[in-house]
């Protein structure tokens, strides 16, 4: 443990490891120093002099943002003196401000209010014109406002260290220096938003949600993202049913603050013009708007018919939740008898778990990338498609100097800090170096499944040093859908399921009785074959278009459950508005039970009872549940034992999505195909 | 090129060579014992080397005035990291105008100095960082270090010493701020010219996070003759606790303006009188900034007794600063001398600190309104008080350098703000100025 330090601050005495700063100890007390340019995580600037404070024995107030605890130190934060500077210094920023608080985004949230209500004067002495700049806009999602600037360079820095891009910088000097684009006059980075939530006022504001409302009168949910596998938590400001704004400024998540541009802004999908409102049915050739009660009827009249007669063969989600995806499966399973159901598979987690059986702890957590000491990087392009581990990499970059290894086909972001790099797949070169880590955290995409990534593990157990795998995958619940037993050879928990049915690419291809697709597009590029389809979707999708039954889901974003992030963790969605005409798949899936007379069989069709049955029934899932309930995420630990069956070899296949295209979702967002980086990178 | 006349009341040590045919050359440097202190340097060890320059009584001519043998003694000498030399030849104090004609006179002198310290503290490498109105010096010292190079005072082996080392230029982007010590390191680097914060301090981390000697123009420039004569002979040209000589810049409104080499506690009334030939047009002295602009002004009756060294100024509550001297006559609206200094500060201010940034900009607004004849009795209060509130709470010293000044001319001179109130007309308008708002 670090050595202790005994310090004095307002009288109390604080015990306050070395090294930490004197804002930092003085939070161990209870005490809060004002401040705007520090921030936790970020390099330090001295710059908003707000956290001056008087220590004794020395001449000058001093910025307890960068001045460290030491032994017997004496600091007062309320002196008349320091009072004076934090009213003086307020007075300065407020100087050039144009307070237009009345129709300002930040309004009510804003920290220069708070500051000038807590510690400000009354009045103004400033007689002067102010400096007045016209608005700018950087890119469809960043605009700013530099008259409201306090020159915290918060967003600068959480662009250029947290997020590794640098799209931000100053220009000019003075009071007229301003926050700019290094690009020109546009930026070019990952649209991420960070920079916005991160400005204490509302200099920079984001193209969806200025001008929406105040925050006051929203309701602020904390959810999952529901694009890729990181598992972001975001927390989506609503009001009248309308999604206005997502971020996580309470840093609640596995995610800290961290979101990329789908979870803070590729929410919009929800309400996109093509949103389908009720179900559809084939009439004469032609889909048509019913009543649930038809659509339902029919559905159920079909699957009646073809139990015992034909074939099933259904297809889930990687969106869609645990306990949707585990209520579809043992219907498929109890109900229509059948093992043919999968999905799409983006990461070869079945070989993993088989190749790792035996071992414990082996799959690596959201938190081994931050604490892990080494890690190798295989095939994927981190920032753009897992922007959540690139940044938690990074940060540990950053904090403990982690030792990162990259071997990919193209130049990545992890280049420039890694401590080897290089294109290709030998990694087995690096056998040396990686030897003389003390651990190791290996992550890999879809290019390593089969015998390569069995031929990887290998490599990995041979290093002789503790080892942990993160196999990456594409979209919010991919985990969640091979722990579900989303697969025709796995029962939930990678259970195997004895007789294996056909998996995706062979039900596509045969020509079943009845297809069952939740959530999914399958046939984006082909032709149905099965004699009956239907189909569980936000959109009418290339599958949809060819469905004898289409019944409108409600999307992530309104409904109840829990998903599994790609690293294991298993969170909680919660529904932040009511859908008109759309329900949830669990419902959905459950009123067909009911229709059909099978609803006693499997069980009340309530988010909360499935996660109980999973709890007790699912290997792994046995969490505890009151961090998971109050929002917050539960280690999954699925791995032990041989999975007798492993997937046949080329089922997974990765979308590569991207920073800016989220599968079928990611068509009906406007954000993600507005920005200019989603062009280029296409 | 010399631009005034030098006085008999010189100690010429740095300036010896100054109107020398060539001075500027090698040759001429080589045959006025140039380089013997080095070579004499590089028999010697960093300590003993470090011991001369404390014994000198060296202070830093930059305008802190830290001692550079204590400075140079806090290189980590055993750093496994490079150590760097790095001169500030950035020279934008307002009044300041000495390196220039050091690097111009006796370029050789200053690439002497470096080698000196870079023998003290195991240093190969180094920058003159040069500030870019200063185009045509900045030409001279490439064409010195050319020739050094070709002569082999440069380069690898340095006359067979076995010490190399290689020397280079680096123009200024243009700001006074980069003559800072840690922004103008930032800028050396490629970045944005602000500070950095302290400590570390450039002798731990400094150019690219390596141990770094960083001194002004003529700190180094001294040193050649610290080596030469022995620490305790320059000292002796001083007063205890400052030693040797300093290059005095006189302005203002005095009859002989010029760079003199005036021993450090050379009476201030002496200096104009005598050196500067006066008071031009037989005025009367009214204000009187004794080093740089940054310094507290000082008035007449205040310069009775003073002389020109740390001490003295210190206890008129001033500073020698950088030897940039600034003589106001009678005739000077004070009003508008203030105004513009504030205009330089709000110029200049990098913006980084909110007090610095925002309250240069607004002393800038109200003096301006007030000098136009639109001040209000609350504004003289206020100026002192925005001031007063900028005072030790910046960032870096800029925000001082504005707040002091503000301050004192508040105090000293506030019947001539008093003038201004109310619309009249200023008082000096009509009279000879010196300054141009
Ligand atoms: C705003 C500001 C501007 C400065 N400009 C210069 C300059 O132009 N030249 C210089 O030598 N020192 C300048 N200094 C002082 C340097 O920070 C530093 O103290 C000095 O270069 C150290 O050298 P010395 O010890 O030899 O004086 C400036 C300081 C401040 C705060
Ligand atoms: S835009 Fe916001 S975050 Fe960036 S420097 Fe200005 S106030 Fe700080
Ligand atoms: S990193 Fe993934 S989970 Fe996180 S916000 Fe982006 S898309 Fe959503
Ligand atoms: S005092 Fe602050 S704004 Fe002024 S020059 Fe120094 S750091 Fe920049
Ligand atoms: S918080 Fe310390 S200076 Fe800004």
């Amino acid at each position: 443990m670090a050595d202790t330090v005994k310090l004095t601050i307002d009288g109390h005495e604080v015990h306050a490891p070395a090294g930490m700063l004197v804002i930092d100890a003085a939070k161990l007390a209870g005490i809060e120093i004002p401040a705007f340019c520090y921030y936790e995580g970020l390099t330090l600037q001295a710059a908003c002099r707000m956290c001056l404070v008087e220590v004794e024995k020395m001449p000058k107030l001093m910025t307890a943002c960068t001045l460290p605890v030491a032994e017997g130190l004496v600091v007062r934060t309320e002196t008349p003196q320091v009072a004076a500077a934090r009213k003086y210094m307020l007075e300065f920023l407020l100087t050039n401000h144009p307070l237009d608080c009345p129709v300002c985004d930040k309004g009510g949230e804003c920290e220069l209010q708070d500051m000038a209500f807590r510690y400000g004067a009354g009045e103004s002495r400033y007689n002067e014109t102010k400096v007045h700049t016209p608005e700018k806009q950087y890119s469809p999602v960043v605009f700013f406002d530099a008259p409201r600037c306090i020159l915290c360079y918060r967003c600068v820095r959480i662009c250029n260290e947290g997020m590794g891009v640098n799209a931000l910088g100053v220009v000019e000097r003075g009071a007229v220096s301003e926050i700019a684009p290094n690009h020109g006059d546009h930026l070019e980075c990952d649209e991420c938003g960070a920079c916005i939530d991160i400005c204490p006022v509302g200099a920079l504001t984001s193209g969806i949600y200025r001008y929406q409302t105040r925050p006051w009168e929203m309701t602020h949910v904390g959810t999952i993202c529901t694009h890729c596998s990181d598992g972001c938590k975001t927390t989506l400001g609503t009001r009248n049913d309308r999604i206005l704004r997502g971020n996580n400024r309470d840093r609640s998540g596995i995610n800290g603050e961290f979101l990329c541009i789908k979870g803070r802004y590729g929410f919009d999908f929800y309400d996109h013009p093509d949103r389908l409102q009720a179900p559809l049915m084939r009439v004469n050739g032609k889909l048509e708007e019913v009543s649930w009660a038809q659509a339902l009827a029919a559905v159920a009249e079909k699957f009646k018919q073809t139990i015992g007669a034909g074939t099933f063969g259904i297809v889930g989600s990687n969106h869609t939740t645990n306990e949707e995806n585990y209520y579809l499966q043992k219907f498929a399973r109890s109900v229509l008898g059948t093992n043919n159901i999968d999905h799409h598979r983006t990461g070869d987690v079945v070989t993993l778990v088989d190749a790792l059986s035996g071992k414990s702890g082996a799959l690596a957590t959201v938190a081994d990338l931050c604490e892990r000491k080494a890690f190798l990087v295989l095939g994927a392009d981190l920032a753009l498609e897992h922007p959540l581990l690139s940044y938690q990499i990074r940060a540990n970059y950053r904090h403990h100097q982690a030792h990162v290894y990259v071997v990919t086909p193209k130049a990545v972001r992890e280049d420039k800090y890694a401590a080897a790099t290089m294109r290709g797949r030998d990694y087995e070169s690096l056998r040396d170096k990686l030897k003389a880590q003390p651990e190791l955290v290996i992550l890999f995409d879809d290019s390593y499944q089969g015998g390569e990534l069995r031929k990887l593990v290998d490599f990995g157990e041979s290093l002789g040093i503790p080892v942990r795998y993160v196999c990456l995958v594409d979209y919010a619940n991919s985990r969640g859908a091979i722990d579900m037993g989303l697969t025709p050879e796995l029962l939930p928990g990678y259970q195997p399921s004895g007789q294996s049915g056909l998996h995706l690419d062979e039900m596509l291809a045969a020509e079943l009785s009845v297809l069952w697709v939740v959530g999914a597009n399958p046939l984006e590029n082909a032709a149905r074959k099965s004699g009956f389809l239907v189909v569980q979707d936000l959109f009418l999708t290339e599958t949809a278009l060819q469905a004898d039954i289409v019944l409108p889901a409600a999307c992530a974003y309104e409904k109840n459950g829990t998903v599994t992030s790609g690293t294991g963790e298993v969170q909680r969605l919660k529904r932040a508005i009511e859908t008109m005409g759309a329900k949830p798949d669990l419902e959905i899936i459950g009123f067909i039970a009911r229709e059909m007379g099978a609803a006693a069989a499997l069980g009340p069709w309530t988010p909360d009872a499935v996660f109980e049955e999973i709890r007790k029934n699912v290997r792994g899932y046995d969490v505890a549940m009151p961090a998971l309930s109050t929002g917050g995420a539960a280690q999954t630990m699925p791995v032990n034992g041989r999975v007798a069956v492993p997937g046949p070899a080329g089922l997974v296949r990765s979308d590569r999505n991207g920073l800016f295209a989220s599968g079928t979702l990611g068509r009906y967002s406007k954000v993600l195909n507005s920005v200019l980086e989603s062009r280029l990178s296409r | 090129m010399l631009y005034n006349e030098p006085s008999p009341l010189e100690t010429r040590v740095l300036s010896r060579r100054f109107g020398m045919a060539h001075s500027e050359s090698i040759e001429t440097y080589l045959a006025t014992e140039g380089y013997q202190a080095f070579l004499k340097a590089s028999k010697m060890t960093p300590d003993e080397i470090i011991s001369e320059m404390k014994a000198s009584n060296l202070r830093g001519r930059g305008g802190a005035g830290f001692p550079a043998g204590m400075k140079w003694s806090f290189v980590p000498r055993t750093s496994p990291k490079p150590k760097y030399i790095v001169v500030n030849a950035d020279e934008g104090e307002p009044g300041t105008c000495k390196d220039r004609v050091l690097m111009e006179n006796d370029p050789h002198q200053l690439i002497e100095g470096v080698l000196i310290a870079g023998l003290a503290v195991d240093a190969h490498a180094g920058w003159i960082y040069i500030r870019g109105e200063y185009r045509y010096l900045i030409d001279i010292m490439d064409r010195a270090i050319a020739e050094a190079h070709e002569r082999g005072w440069l380069g690898k082996n340095i006359q067979g010493t076995g010490f190399d080392f290689d020397l280079y230029t680096h123009t200024g982007a243009g700001s006074y701020e980069c003559g800072e010590e840690s922004a103008l390191l930032e800028s050396l680097e490629g970045k944005r010219g602000v500070p950095r914060i302290r400590p570390p301090f450039p002798a731990v981390a400094g150019a690219f996070q390596c141990p770094t000697v960083l001194n002004n123009v003529e700190t180094f420039c001294a040193a050649p003759a610290i080596l030469l004569n022995g620490g305790a002979a320059f000292a002796a040209l001083g007063i205890p606790k400052a030693g040797g000589t300093k290059l005095t810049c006189l302005t203002g409104h005095i009859n002989k303006p010029g760079v003199y080499e005036l021993r450090l506690g050379f009476p201030v009334k002496q200096m104009i009188e005598e050196v500067g030939g006066g008071m031009r047009n037989g005025k009367k002295l009214k204000a009187f900034i004794p080093g740089g602009s940054s310094c507290p002004v000082l008035t007449a009756a205040e310069c009775e007794g003073a002389t020109m060294d740390y001490d003295s100024m210190a206890q008129r509550k001033s500073m020698l600063g950088s030897g940039g001297v600034v003589i106001m006559d009678e005739d000077t609206c004070m009003v508008k001398a203030c105004l513009r200094l504030m205009k330089f500060y709000a110029h200049e201010s990098c913006g980084w600190c909110i007090p610095c940034r925002e309250g240069t900009a607004w002393l800038t607004k109200i003096m301006t309104r007030f000098h136009s004849g639109g001040g209000s009795p609350q504004d003289i209060g206020l100026l002192g008080d925005i001031a007063k509130n900028m005072l030790g709470r910046t960032f870096c010293p800029l925000g001082d350098a504005a707040a002091l000044p503000m301050i004192s001319i508040v105090e000293k001179f506030r019947g001539e703000f008093e003038d201004h109130l109310n619309g009249k007309p200023c008082p000096y308008e009509h009279s000879n100025r010196m300054v141009t708002a």
